[in-house]
């Protein structure tokens, strides 16, 4: 053994020749470490791999001219931003390598910000950091950042905008079904404006329930609310039968009567169906409340309870009271309080009291409640949270009751608790969450929402997208969201616009729904008499709507107080309504606006101006335009529809003054009565 | 020994390189074979990338005398990312069967193979083409959902009811491939920006130019492009040679 040794030392070191040979052997075998490894890097093959496929192309002079060496890094230090992705990624800039099959080596899709604005990683997560594929792109145990799956990659927008962007649809999607499920009434979700999602479900207020269903409704629908109502946004608690019997028992225990009592039903032997139905229908009850017809096709707008079961549920002299005042009930729901009068409501009460689904309740059979039993159902109320949504009598709404999920997005793996089958990363656990929280274990609170796969992966975008980058970033890089404002109208105008609920469908001054043109400007653009007769009796106006103006059966004091409250209020102060009189207009000026709307503009292809001719099926029928609109508001409509109603689909046309105000003065010469041409 | 040795690295690095992307084949014993593979529904499916298609593909195994054959292996591939649930299955009692389709990162056309076995072991295949949207064509997809298919969509919803029918001039529905990829990008632009009345085209198409932005009528371009049936195929950039 010493001996080899010392014949090895001999012959590298036996004298200072040798010793000097060797010695410098190491030291070159040691520098070219550094270089040899950099050689041997797989960006340094990722980028020859890069020059073999642009030397191959037509335009490679170009894009060799572009390439540059070496490690490449976009560095925003105010966003944190260190990203060295464009050192392998070496085609996202060139237009012409679109269609590369190399994911790696392709231009980047079209999108509107710049890379080296915005980096990377800002959208697409990952660690920018690293210069190896596996590092790079997904989690290791120094870095738990995994790159975000196609699917969710809006998820990345929704950091900065806030507002409701045009090219993610997933992401609105996601946040509206957060809102409307009501998720928020649990989880509260801030986002870094400083304003949080608001839920929008409304859900009812359970102090008088008694009064208006039976113990044996609230029991089976606790138990499957989805069988009652297709549509129902109540999630399933997977209830045992004694538990949703005890709940049952306890919250109608807990129902107070209404003040003042409920009137006593006006029955009427035999109900005219028919006439009820059409009632129904004249009301556009449609528009808000869905019910399934004949054939089993649901048919309405999901802004009210879906209606097919109704007359199960609802106690008769309940409807009756609820129809003719729902402010009585519920002060704040969103249902306008039609003027009906009797025979209307027994009419109403009749049909809907007609829509019932008589096996929803046919197995439930309940004991009258135990003392025992209330008990147990107010403490599983209390457990399960039912007072974070509903208002109970005796029942605080509980404050953080399920965790708060403003930074989910960024949540490290390490907190998570993953159940069986869950892939470990934080997308398929949020989407397993929101899709089958019970998975997690039986004795969770989190109950079952009935979600299609898609709508999960929109959730699951929308809460992606609450990071900690979103808040920590400069804000002068949010866009904020959209907020109501709390625009309320005053006096006894205010008042009725309370009680039929315009704000339900309207929006006026930045607050109210959006099913229905905004009215902000209304009183700059119509006629006095046009409004008068429109709220005696709305006719349609857009003929291809099946959402339409409901008749609220005012009476006459009450059309003149809302008719002057809008045209004194709602006015733009750009101009003035009477800033053009009819008398400016001649004969000549119509001749030739006539001329424009069928030839030059094509109107014709979405108004209608003749009920003979034309079939324009999109806009206002115009045929009465002369009786409803003030010339000058037609006018600056013509000339910019956009700045009187913005997001209105109308184009603007660039006119010149003069072919405005010969349009005008056309449009402003019809005068047929519309509801006519509309029966047509 | 070098050699094998350098075979069998490349070899593993090959099998590694593929699993990232290839679904591993299933193995099916199938109990019958078929004359035919045809598609019944989910072809031709307008996506999103990364998104599962709304609609699963179905197709039917036929034997020689047309009639539906069960217990055939049926078996589906396509591009790098594209997802099947499941990626081979038996036909059913109705000589059928259904995947869930979920479209790769990259915006485009899509070609989807599903393939069976004949009697003879030869293999038959059935090419099912869909496609997936990107941003810009998802920005496209919404403006047009907004502005254009109203008179540009013959079929009508209960939400939304045609106008097609009620103008004197026919628009074209954006996936008239036939006529829509004869125009060029700069002549759809124009005719977006200007109008019909302009171009000497019917007046019933107004001009969008000052209510939509460039990059609004370029994504909408994209969208149609994307949409067109047969597929529009790019002329592409061409540079001037070495």
């Amino acid at each position: 053994m010493k001996n080899t040794f010392l014949q090895f030392w001999r012959f590298f070191f036996g004298d200072s020749g040798r010793a000097f040979g060797s010695a410098s052997l190491v030291l070159l075998v040691l520098l070219a470490i550094a270089p040899a490894k950099n050689y041997f890097n797989q960006w340094h093959r990722y980028q020859k791999q890069y020059l073999h496929l642009i030397r191959g192309r037509a335009d490679a002079v170009t894009l060799e001219r572009h390439f540059e060496p070496g490690i490449q890094q976009i560095w925003l230090p105010d966003q944190q931003v260190t990203d060295r992705c464009t050192t392998c990624h070496l085609g996202l800039k060139e237009p012409s390598l679109v269609d590369v099959s190399n994911v790696a080596f392709r231009k980047h899709p079209v999108i509107p910000h710049s890379l080296t604005d915005f980096g990377c990683t800002t959208c697409h997560r990952g660690q920018g950091a690293a210069t190896t594929v596996e590092e790079a792109h997904n989690a290791t145990e120094q870095w738990e950042q995994p790159i975000l799956p196609a699917k969710y990659i809006e998820a990345g927008c929704g950091q900065c905008h806030l507002e409701k962007l045009t090219g993610t649809p997933f992401l609105n999607e996601g946040r509206e079904i957060i809102a409307r499920y009501g998720c928020t009434h649990c989880h509260a979700i801030k986002r870094p404006d400083g304003t949080s999602i608001q839920p929008d479900d409304d859900p009812p207020s359970l102090l008088h329930i008694a009064d208006k269903t039976s113990r044996d409704w609230v029991f089976a629908w606790i138990k499957d609310p989805q069988s009652y109502a297709s549509t129902a946004t109540m999630p399933n608690y997977h209830l045992s039968d004694d538990d949703a019997r005890d709940i049952s028992a306890f919250i109608v225990a807990q129902s107070t009567p209404m003040q003042p009592p409920l009137a006593l039903l006006k029955p009427d032997a035999s109900p005219d169906i028919a006439a009820g139905t059409s009632l129904y229908g004249q009301s556009f009850c449609a528009s808000c409340h869905a019910m399934q017809n004949a054939a089993g096709m649901m048919v309405g707008g999901n802004v009210g309870p879906e209606l097919t079961g109704i007359g199960t549920k609802a106690k008769p002299e309940w409807l009756q009271d609820w129809v003719s005042n729902p402010d009585h009930y519920d002060p704040n729901t969103m249902m306008p309080r039609y003027r009906f009068d009797a025979k209307q409501i027994g009419l109403l009460v009749g049909f809907l009291e007609s829509k019932t689904e008589p096996d929803f309740v046919a197995n439930v059979h309940l004991d009258p409640a135990t003392l025992q039993q209330i008990e147990h159902g107010q403490r599983l109320v209390m457990e399960n949270g039912c007072a974070s949504c509903h208002e109970i009598n005796g029942i605080k709404k509980p404050e953080n009751f399920a965790p708060e999920l403003s930074r989910i997005g960024s949540k490290p793996l390490n907190q998570l608790a993953f159940a069986a089958d869950v892939k470990h990363t934080l997308h398929d656990y949020i989407g397993a969450k929101v899709g089958n929280p019970r998975a997690f274990g039986p004795s969770l609170k989190m109950p079952q929402f009935k979600l299609t796969p898609t709508q999960i992966d929109e959730v699951t975008t929308a809460l992606l997208a609450q990071t900690d980058r979103a808040f920590t970033q400069p804000p002068t890089m949010r866009i904020a969201s959209v907020q109501q404002t709390k625009y309320k109208p005053a006096g006894s105008a205010g008042k009725i616009m309370h009680e039929v609920r315009c704000f339900s469908c309207h929006t006026i001054n930045g607050y109210g729904g959006d099913m229905a043109p905004d009215l902000t400007y209304e009183g700059t653009a119509v006629q006095r008499e046009w409004l008068v007769q429109f709220l005696k009796n709305p006719e349609t106006l857009r003929p291809a709507l099946i959402r339409r103006m409901p008749k609220f059966n005012f009476t006459d004091a009450e059309i003149n107080t809302l008719t002057d409250y809008m045209l004194t209020v709602y006015q733009t102060s750009d101009f003035d309504r009477d800033s053009i009189p009819t008398s400016d207009l001649t004969l000549a000026m119509a001749d030739q606006g006539k001329q424009l709307f069928y030839s030059k503009f094509g109107c014709q292809g979405c108004h209608i101006a003749d009920f003979a001719t034309d079939k324009g099926y999109i806009g206002p029928a115009l045929a009465g335009t002369g009786k409803r609109f003030n010339a000058a508001w037609v006018y600056h409509w013509l000339k910019d529809p956009q700045a009187l109603r913005p997001g209105t689909i109308e184009p603007k046309q660039h006119m010149t003054d003069e072919e405005a105000r010969n349009l005008t003065a056309f449009l402003m010469s019809l005068k047929s009565t519309g509801a006519k041409g509309a029966a047509k | 020994m070098i050699n094998r040795a350098l075979i069998a690295l490349a070899s593993l690095l090959i099998t590694a390189g593929c699993s990232r992307t290839a679904q591993k084949p299933v193995a099916l014993k199938a109990t019958a074979t078929g004359a035919a593979l045809v598609e019944l529904s989910g072809g031709k499916q307008i996506g999103y990338t990364g998104m599962p298609l709304d609609q699963p593909v179905v197709v039917q195994v036929n034997g020689a005398n047309g009639s539906a054959v069960t217990g055939a292996a049926v078996y589906f591939s396509g591009p790098a990312g594209v997802l099947f649930t499941p990626a081979a299955a038996l036909t059913d009692s109705s000589g059928q069967v259904t995947t869930n389709i979920s479209l790769g990162s990259q915006a485009g056309r899509y070609r989807l193979t599903a393939s069976t076995r004949d009697a003879s072991g030869k293999s038959i295949q059935l090419e099912i083409d869909e496609v997936a949207l990107g941003y810009q064509q998802t920005v496209g997809a919404q403006l047009n959902a907004t502005y254009c298919i109203r008179c540009h969509d013959p079929e009508s919803t209960p939400q939304r009811v045609s106008n097609m029918d009620n103008l004197a001039v026919k628009p074209h529905p954006f996936t008239e491939g036939d006529t829509l990829n004869k125009m060029s990008d700069a002549e759809l632009t124009a005719i977006i920006t200007h109008g019909g009345s302009a171009l000497a085209r019917s007046n019933l198409m107004p001009a969008w130019g000052y209510t939509l932005s460039k990059s609004e009528i370029a994504a909408l371009i994209s969208y149609i492009r994307a949409v067109a049936d047969p597929p529009y195929q790019a002329g592409g950039l061409v540079y001037a040679r070495k």
